[in-house]
């Protein structure tokens, strides 16, 4: 079923250059790999080399955290709005907390 | 060279400072607010930022992702963009660490402040590569006011 991802600003340039992309998928993790077949640039910046997403993206149906859910088991209806939504880290080198 | 210039107010500057002395020994961060295009990129305003990271605050900083929402939808009021990220680097050089590109995102601006002993020290601005693996520096062009966000 048909279902929107909303792309976030610095992975635009990977996507078409597109804020949304709609696509068929029943499950968040049918819709986030239909992303990637589509824009395979994507792939890098949201899953890890041994396919798991990135421990500093989220994502979203509607508002509600997908680990909160069941992860890309989350299932999707018609007019659902999938979310990518960053989280931001960093840190100097070698200094203890 | 990138040939990536980044235009940031003195002002400004002096903020994003201001903050990496208020929170030293800890990181400070926050968001970057402004306009970017096929030409130039400048910033128009920040949002300072509470770090996350209460267990490591001295080594490292975060961002959660309503904080994220938070940012995007403040640049989205001031009709400009959310178009990176500044942080501090307490007694530490104002380079990336492999901490650092782990956890990038492409497209954004990265500001790094080495804040030594309590005072601002140098001040980088860098972003990430489109493989992930390296970083291009991005040259601060420093002008004296910034246009109205």
């Amino acid at each position: 079923m048909p279902v929107i991802v909303m792309i976030p600003t610095p992975l635009r340039a990977y996507a078409g250059r597109q804020e949304r992309v709609q696509l068929q998928a029943a499950t968040v993790g049918e819709a986030l790999s239909a992303l990637t077949h589509q824009f395979a640039d994507l792939k890098k910046h949201l899953f890890t080399d041994d396919g798991r997403l990135r421990s500093f993206v989220n994502v979203y149906v509607n508002d509600e955290d997908i680990r909160y859910l069941q992860k890309d088991q989350t299932p999707v209806r018609e007019g659902d709005v999938v979310s990518i939504v960053p989280s931001i880290a960093g840190g100097c080198v070698n200094r203890a907390g | 060279m990138s040939g990536w210039v980044l235009k940031v107010g003195k002002e400004l500057l002096q903020r994003i400072h201001a903050h990496g002395v208020e929170t030293y020994p800890h990181e400070c961060c926050g968001a970057i607010l402004g306009r970017d295009s096929d030409a130039s990129r400048e910033v128009l305003d920040l949002l300072p930022l509470a770090n996350r990271r209460n267990d490591s605050p001295r080594n490292r900083f975060e961002v959660t992702p309503d904080d994220v929402r938070l940012a995007e939808k403040t640049a989205s009021e001031k009709k400009i963009e959310l178009i990176g990220w500044y942080h501090s680097h307490p007694d530490a050089p104002a380079r990336p660490s492999e901490f650092d590109r782990e956890h990038a995102w492409p497209w954004y601006s990265y500001i790094i402040v080495s804040v030594q002993k309590g005072e601002p020290r140098d001040t980088t601005s860098w972003r990430l590569h489109d493989d992930r693996a390296a970083y291009d520096p991005e040259a601060i062009e420093t002008v004296a006011h910034s246009a109205s966000a």
